[in-house]
């Protein structure tokens, strides 16, 4: 039993059925990469785990518990981070802002009226969000404004939001898309390193094959809305039924 | 039951009035994305089109009669408007008669023109900026608009009374197989209901029928992809921008004999006019105008003896409770899209 | 010092320091010139309004200056406050402390249900929700619950809430010795009194209801500097940035929002307690819509999100329409005497219109001015200014970006 089970998930827009029948489950501590052509619905898939979209069919159980019907924020709450496809911070605060949100989030749950502390006396907090700005590299850009930052300082901003909570698994949806290729690795060696370090399950959405394969130890490619195959990295690569559906591919050539 | 149909018709008139205001509101959000607070100011307006054209066509000499004396015996002034030395006294008592209706011609220019100096020089450059600047720039515009009036023409009312013919009332009752003096309902009214239904009906004409009117609508679906294929949306919305306006002009010219042209009198509107909007369904242009006959016709019901002496005041605040209702078991609004102002 | 950083110290105690010297500060002419009458500001009524407006605004700016809900039906919780107030007046006594106490907690109880219902909506929707609001608040209290025939009389509709000679007062007295209303007063110490200090030809009044009222704002705001350096502050901020983020960040947006909403209303109801407490007289036109624009103009004028925007705004607007009002034609003559008699006509006529009456028209155009070209209000007009005058073009903005940035991020001492 993984820490995340997808099972007979459906959901149609109007009259397209983005995804049809999903059916998927993520091991403990792995890193799980999900491919699939523009389109196929993985996004989409991704949104019916973290509550912004209900399925209309099929169960989604994160370590056991249902997470259908939960407010995007309790399923944050659960132990599940996401990061976007185009980064979502908060732009008008600083970089250490930024980071001391989650930390906040993380200690004193989804609500708390601490109104009349100054935050930067909460030694904890700030020690937790330094810390982590450390580790991410950003030491040195922690009064600037997150608007300002580059799209790759950005991802990695929202990386590091996302880890400093200590999610028990983290959904990163095409994390180095548009990065060039010297930010594509950094961000794959980030990724290594927070699999080696901690106690993480990843599942990754990524275009980039280089990424992909680096990093995946198993590959769901999903085609139309349903998954094709799942397998490890090495069996997907020479998988005919890939090659035709996600390059286009025909068997004979 | 001649109590029921006598209180419906007591609403179409508001109703007539916040249907018009709201489809205007309407088409300039879905069109711009912006919510007008300066929309009332428009109607508000068109209202002193009306006076002033009365105004104008009452212009006089003033010639002494030196063969009467008035009470001082300083020889009486005999003030003889222009238009009847003109045209001859019939037609012109005639024209000054007709002031309301014939400013229905005065206003629209006006309107219209108010509508693209009010979009291009001002509107315009707030659309990148966020929302809650564009209230406030165009509320600031509310407010001087409406003490500009105020300066011009005073603070009290202006009674503009509406074409001899159809001052007074008539026994509706009868017509539909009541007893005579059942519903008595005013003439004006009848004529105001009227024309917002044709106001109401051109502008949907226009908005179907026409290519202009396709993009337009494609527009309000989908504002980029419309932009992509090379139609320049911005120059049509500007003209959707001087239309909503003359609708809101000469839903207020219009309105001036059955109510008082004030300088306030459009915000009062503009208040109710929101509330309609967001019952009717943000962005939905039928909604907007099925919204504001019922609330109209909800406030007629209400403000009935029998029902304020249940429930006393219910009249004043009976359309806010509706709303609040609706916002909370339908937040979308009664005939909202998906999606819009949804975050 | 009191758990402010340097900075936000010495902003409170420049406050601080307006407030307590404002007698003196405000009335900078001597008594009787023409110039006093027209630019003296020391009065007690128009110094009580400065500071009850700094209240109002500074709790406003909560609202809207962290979060970004712009409300335009702030003016219903003053309103509520006010009523409340006079209330207590009426019911127990002339002492102001529990009417400004019932004042808080009825605007509060407000603001939560108000605010319940108008925070399910964001954007356009919430400001035209508020309004809608507001205005059905007015017309309860104009007409609805203001029957003075009927036995359920709360707000005397169009004449407005009074003190009467036959009110009951349980704790103090009806009537005083010699058959007139009891004055409010702070334990004994009534809020009409005034000491008067005359020095040569000057006059400074100091009246014990502006300093009451002065130092709760200065609690007031020392409340709002603790809210925006906190945890709660910041989260506020992040709501305004990225509502998305916040979700997806394990945050529920809505008891953030509801609370800051709520709290702001709790600031109105307080300026309303006050308005009450000042002149015990508490009317429905209080909570027209027209009061609740009044709210956000001087919240724009002064400066949305930063400390001391509201006080400067509430100084400002009311300062000016004190001004602007006084202006007749007669002074118009009397100041452009000096020109040729057609030019000087012509002239009065043309500023006619912006003065005495037509105020409402010079502020408006202001209002349109500052949200056109200048968003940040007062506080950025002086950060301009100070950088014309004493500019170093080569600072970026990236800098002062960081500049701001580290104010906020020095710890507290
Ligand atoms: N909210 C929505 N309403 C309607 N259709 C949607 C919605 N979200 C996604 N779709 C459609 O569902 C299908 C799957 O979209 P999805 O974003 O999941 O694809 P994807 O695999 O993430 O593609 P990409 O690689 O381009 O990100 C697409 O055809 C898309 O247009
Ligand atoms: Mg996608």
């Amino acid at each position: 039993m993984g820490i995340l089970e997808v099972k007979n998930v459906g959901k149609r827009f109007g009259g397209l059925q983005a995804l049809g029948d999903v059916n998927l489950s993520i091991a403990e501590n792995s890193v799980h990469a999900i491919i699939g052509p523009n389109g196929a619905g993985k996004s989409t898939l991704l949104n019916c785990l973290v509550g912004k979209l209900i399925p209309d069919t099929g169960s989604v159980l994160f370590d056991g518990q249902s997470v259908l019907g939960r407010k995007p924020y309790e399923i944050n709450q659960m132990g599940i981070s996401r990061v976007f496809q185009t980064p979502e911070i908060f732009g008008d605060l600083t970089v250490m802002e930024n980071m001391m949100i989650p930390c906040f989030a993380k200690r004193d749950g989804s609500f708390g009226l601490n109104a009349m502390t100054n935050m930067l006396n909460d030694r904890d907090i700030v020690n937790r969000a330094e810390h982590m700005l450390e580790e991410m590299n950003m030491v040195d850009k922690r009064h600037m404004h997150s608007a300002s930052l580059s799209r790759g300082d950005k991802r990695r901003l929202e990386i590091g939001m996302c880890l400093s909570q200590e999610p028990r698994l983290l959904l990163l949806d095409e994390p180095t898309a548009g990065m060039a290729r010297a930010d594509t690795n950094n961000t794959i060696d980030l990724l290594k390193q927070i699999k080696d370090e901690r106690d993480i399950t990843i599942a990754i959405i990524e275009h980039d094959m280089h990424v992909v394969f680096s990093l995946a130890e198993r590959i769901t490619v999903l085609a139309q809305g349903t998954p094709l195959v799942e397998d490890t990295p090495d069996n997907i690569k020479g998988h005919p039924k890939v090659r035709e559906a996600y390059l286009g591919e025909t068997q004979a050539a | 039951m001649d109590q029921i149909i006598l209180q419906f018709l007591n609403g179409l008139d508001k109703g007539s009035a916040y249907a018009l205001i709201a489809l205007g509101l309407t088409l300039i959000f879905g069109t711009l994305g912006v919510v007008n607070f300066a929309h009332g100011a428009l109607f508000m307006i068109g209202a002193f089109c009306a006076v002033t054209l009365q105004r104008i066509l009452t212009l006089s000499t003033i010639v002494e009669d030196p063969t009467k004396t008035d009470f001082l015996g300083n020889p009486a002034k005999i003030s003889t408007p222009y238009v009847e030395s003109w045209f001859g006294p019939e037609v012109g008592a005639t024209l000054i008669d007709w002031s309301v209706p014939l400013a229905i011609l005065f206003a629209i220019p006006i309107m219209v023109a108010i509508g693209f100096i009010m979009e291009r020089g001002l509107i315009k450059h707030f659309y990148k900026r966020p929302h809650a600047d564009q209230i406030l720039v165009t509320f600031g515009l509310a407010i001087v608009l409406q003490e500009v009036i105020k300066a011009f023409y005073g603070a009290n009312p202006i009674p503009t009374g509406a074409p001899e013919a159809f001052r007074g009332s008539f026994d509706f009752g009868v017509l539909i197989g009541f007893d005579p003096n059942a519903i008595i309902y005013p003439y004006w009214r009848m004529v105001y209901f009227a024309f917002a239904a044709v106001i109401i009906g051109a502008v949907f004409a226009f908005l179907q029928f026409t290519t202009f009117g396709m993009v337009v609508r494609a527009g309000m679906a989908d504002r980029e992809t419309v932009g992509l294929l090379g139609i320049n949306i911005d120059r049509r919305f500007t003209i959707m921008f001087g239309i909503a306006a003359a609708v809101a002009g000469l839903a207020g010219v219009m309105y001036a004999p059955i109510n008082s042209p004030n300088y306030h009198m459009g915000m009062d509107f503009l208040v109710l006019s929101f509330v309609v909007v967001v019952v009717g369904g943000m962005g939905s242009l039928p909604g907007a105008v099925l919204a504001g006959f019922l609330l109209g016709i909800l406030e007629a019901f209400a403000s009935m003896n029998e029902v304020k002496a249940i429930v006393p005041g219910i009249d004043q605040i009976i359309i806010y409770v509706v709303a609040i209702i609706i916002i909370l078991a339908r937040p979308r609004g009664l005939m909202g899209r998906r999606g819009v102002m949804e975050e | 010092m009191l758990g402010l950083t340097k900075k936000d110290f010495t902003l409170f105690m420049v406050v601080l320091a307006m407030v307590a010297l404002a007698p003196f500060i405000l009335n900078p002419f001597p008594q009787g010139s023409s110039l006093a009458q027209m630019f003296n500001a020391g009065y007690p009524d128009l110094m009580q309004r400065f500071v009850i407006f700094g209240i109002l605004v500074i709790g406003f700016n909560i609202l809207f200056g962290l979060t970004g809900y712009l409300s335009f039906g702030h003016a219903a919780f003053l309103g509520v406050g006010s009523y409340s107030a006079v209330w207590m007046f009426k019911l127990l006594g002339m002492n102001v402390i529990p009417g400004i106490l019932l004042s808080m907690v009825v605007a509060g109880i407000f603001a939560l249900a108000i605010g319940y219902v108008s925070l399910r909506r964001s954007g356009i929707y919430f400001s035209i929700l508020t309004l809608a609001f507001a205005q059905m608040s007015y017309n309860l209290a104009y007409s609805v619950l203001g029957n003075p025939t009927s036995n359920f009389n709360l707000t005397n509709g169009e004449t407005g809430l009074q003190l009467l000679l036959t009110d009951p007062r349980v704790l103090g007295q009806s009537t005083t010795a010699d058959g007139s209303l009891p004055v409010t007063n702070f334990f004994g110490i009534a809020m009409r009194d005034s000491y008067e200090l005359r020095l040569g030809d000057w006059l400074f009044t100091f009246n014990a209801g502006y300093y009451l009222c002065g130092i709760i704002m200065l609690i007031s705001f020392y409340i709002s500097i603790r809210i925006f350096r906190s945890p709660f502050g910041m989260m506020l901020r992040a709501v305004k940035s990225n509502q998305q983020r916040m979700n997806y960040t394990g945050l529920n947006t809505k008891p953030y929002t509801l609370a800051a909403f709520v709290i702001s209303g709790i600031y109105a109801g307080l300026a309303g307690g006050l308005l009450s407490s000042m002149d015990p007289l508490a009317g429905a036109e209080r909570m027209h819509w027209t009061a609740s624009g009044e709210i956000v103009i001087m919240a724009i004028l002064g400066g949305v999100g930063t400390l001391i925007g509201p006080i400067l705004g509430a100084g400002f607007n009311e300062y000016f329409k004190n001004i602007l009002s006084k202006i007749n034609d007669g002074v118009l003559h009397q100041w452009l005497g000096f020109l040729p008699d057609g030019v000087e006509d012509f002239l009065v006529t043309i500023i006619h219109p912006f003065v005495g009456k037509g105020w409402h028209l010079t502020l408006g155009l202001l209002f349109m001015v500052v949200i056109i070209f200048l968003p940040g209000g007062l506080v950025e007009g002086g950060k301009r200014l100070g950088r014309m005058i004493f500019g170093n073009p080569k600072r970026s903005t990236a800098e002062a970006e960081a500049d701001a940035a580290e104010q906020r991020n020095t710890a507290a001492e």
